[in-house]
């Protein structure tokens, strides 16, 4: 449900080296599908700002996030009991009726993008599908919610400074894995040798600066094979068959 | 609520308040915060004679007050846009609408403008001349006085609807171009699109829109856009929508008291996407508050009162 709300901060707390975890509880009920991403107003800056949905209980919801630039900045200074506008429901979410018996699942993150696959393995588990989870982080001191996924599936981490998981990328992680169907999210670069690693059907979550998140401005678009998408509306989630990486 | 309805050349408006251009879709994709009928009227993202995919990303950044946009003018082409996203705006929008005409010569304004003029939805043709013109080595029209002349002259000699120039604030004498588009014939102004600007990111020292160079908007535009609304009213008489930085009710009435008959909201659309409903239902109020009868008597005040 797409909905503009004021909500107030329950929690906003560093759970990594610059990464906070932040919860927020509405008056209304919100249902919101994993994948999708809400647009935050932060004091004294004039575009919101968008996170995905990490988890969402009845009347709260909770991202996690990573302190980058300044409005991350001002926003990991907001406390207790502050009002923050919030425009939540955005985006298409994760597509999991396209899962059947046969598909072996594999949810691939990295860095924030473990944010949105939290959701996404709370969903999957109380739907009764089986995966198993792989998580690579740069820096391994922002690894985070690492036994929160375990609880879901198991799990297979990586770091680039070997001081978690194994050393090296998500896709070393993958060469150990069977699976014909997968989910990711996180950088490009990431997304863009997940692809490459293996041509199994999958969904990646994308990001791009947006003006509005909600269709209006044209800001966020991407091309894939066969037309251009907004990746705030018909977006972030799209199809591994209609990415176009030539490029 | 008659108190609040002004006229734009014979076209009716039930209120000054219309999203600008680029900045509200093709008009559906609000309708699902509001009942986007209550609205004076919708104009459209800018029009091109085929489609466009527009610029490389990143096409936006933000500053103070305020944001960049070097979007490039995506649009699916004059004719999708009248088959396919004006039907689907009928469904939800029953009023006139402003259609954003744009092109990279004079010539593809001209087939743009005609084909719009050729649709009973549309009540304006607004035409966007902030697009360069690559027969003039990319200079954009809107700084010309020149091509400002002779493309308002030519869509009006093809067409019937009132037309609206929409000037480039990037100029060093708004009101020569104001001038140069009366005496081309048009109806009206858009008073104004983006100023330039830019963002560079402190930790690389890059500019952070692929464009380096884009269209700066929002509300720390507002006072340049005041001023030429006021200084252009001041000297010739033709209908004007004002554009720049409006917010809320207030700044509607400054525009009008500058000179504008109504007002565009842009940037503020995207931040908040109930502006434009919250505007309309604050009009009363202020209107009370600073003994307005009626939204008509104030347009120009700003040049007579004491
Ligand atoms: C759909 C989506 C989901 C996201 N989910 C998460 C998440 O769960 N956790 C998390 O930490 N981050 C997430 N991001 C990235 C997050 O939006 C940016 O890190 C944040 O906007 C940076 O703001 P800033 O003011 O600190 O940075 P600045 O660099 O100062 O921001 C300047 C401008 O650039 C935009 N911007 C900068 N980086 C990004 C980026 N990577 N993506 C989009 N816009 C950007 C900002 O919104 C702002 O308008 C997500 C982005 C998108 C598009
Ligand atoms: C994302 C974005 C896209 C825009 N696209 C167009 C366009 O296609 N045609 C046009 O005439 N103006 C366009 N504009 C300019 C706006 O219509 C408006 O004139 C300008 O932004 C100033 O008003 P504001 O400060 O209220 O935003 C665009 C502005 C923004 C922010
Ligand atoms: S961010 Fe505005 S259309 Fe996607």
């Amino acid at each position: 449900m797409r909905e503009r709300c004021l909500c107030s901060v329950k929690y906003n707390e560093p759970i990594a080296k610059d990464i906070f975890k932040l919860v927020i509880e509405t008056s209304v009920n919100l249902q919101q599908i994993p994948g999708q991403f809400i647009n935050i107003k932060i004091d004294n800056f004039y575009l919101r700002r968008p996170f995905s949905i990490c988890d969402c209980l009845e009347k709260s919801i909770i991202i996690v996030y990573k302190v980058v630039g300044r409005g991350t900045k001002r926003l990991s200074e907001t406390t207790r009991a502050q009002q923050l506008d919030i425009i939540c429901g955005l985006g298409n979410g994760f597509d999991m009726d396209a899962l059947s018996d046969k598909s072996e699942v594999v949810l691939i993150g990295g860095g924030m993008g473990a944010a949105p696959l939290y959701f996404l393995a709370k969903s999957l588990k109380e739907s009764g599908v089986s995966f198993e989870t792989v998580l690579g982080f740069t820096d391994s001191k922002q690894a985070f919610f690492l036994d929160e996924f375990s609880r879901f599936s198991a799990i297979h981490v990586s770091s680039l400074d070997g001081k978690i998981g194994t050393k090296g990328l998500v896709t070393d992680s993958l060469r150990d894995i069977s699976y014909n169907y997968y989910f990711s999210c996180g950088p490009l670069p990431m997304l863009k040798s997940v692809h490459r690693f293996k041509a199994a059907p999958g969904q990646l979550l994308l990001e791009e600066r947006m003006g509005c998140g909600f269709g209006a401005c044209m800001s966020c678009s991407f091309k894939t094979i066969n037309k251009s998408k907004r990746i705030c509306v018909d977006g972030p989630v799209i199809y591994s068959s209609e990415v176009d990486f030539s490029e | 609520m008659s108190r609040l309805s002004v006229m734009l050349s014979g076209l009716r408006l039930e209120n000054p308040i219309i999203p600008a251009s680029g900045t509200f879709g093709f008009g559906y994709e609000f309708s699902s915060w509001y009942d986007i009928n209550i609205l004076g009227s919708i104009a459209l993202k800018s029009t091109t004679k085929t489609e466009r995919f527009g610029n490389l990303s990143p096409r936006i950044a933000e500053c103070r007050n305020g944001m960049l946009n070097a979007i490039g003018l995506q649009n699916p082409g004059v004719d999708a846009v009248i088959l396919q996203e004006l039907p689907k705006l009928n469904k939800v929008f029953s009023k006139k609408i402003i259609a954003s005409v744009a092109g990279f010569s004079p010539e593809e304004y001209v087939y743009v403008a005609e084909k719009f003029d050729a649709v009973d939805q549309v009540g304006i043709l607004e035409i966007n001349l902030s697009c360069p013109n690559v027969k003039e080595n990319g200079v954009t029209f809107a700084s010309c006085t020149k091509t400002v002349f002779s493309v308002c002259q030519e869509i009006k000699k093809k067409t019937s609807k009132p037309v609206y120039i929409k000037l480039s604030p990037n100029v060093s004498d708004i009101v020569e171009m104001a001038i140069c588009a009366k005496n081309g014939g048009a109806d009206g102004l858009t008073l104004c699109n983006t100023l330039l600007g830019t963002v560079i990111d402190t930790k690389t020292g890059r500019p952070v829109v692929s464009t380096k160079v884009a269209g700066f908007s929002g509300p720390a535009i507002k006072p340049v856009a005041l001023k030429n609304v006021y200084q252009v009213s001041k000297e010739i008489n033709i209908p004007i929508i004002a554009s720049g930085g409006i917010c809320d009710a207030d700044d509607v009435i400054e525009f009008l008291s500058a000179g504008a008959t109504a007002t565009e909201v842009g940037s503020q659309n995207l931040v908040n996407p109930f502006v434009c409903k919250e505007i309309i239902e604050e009009l009363p109020r202020k209107m009370e508050e600073y003994g307005i009868k009626d939204l008509k008597d104030i347009i120009g005040r700003s040049h007579y009162v004491q």
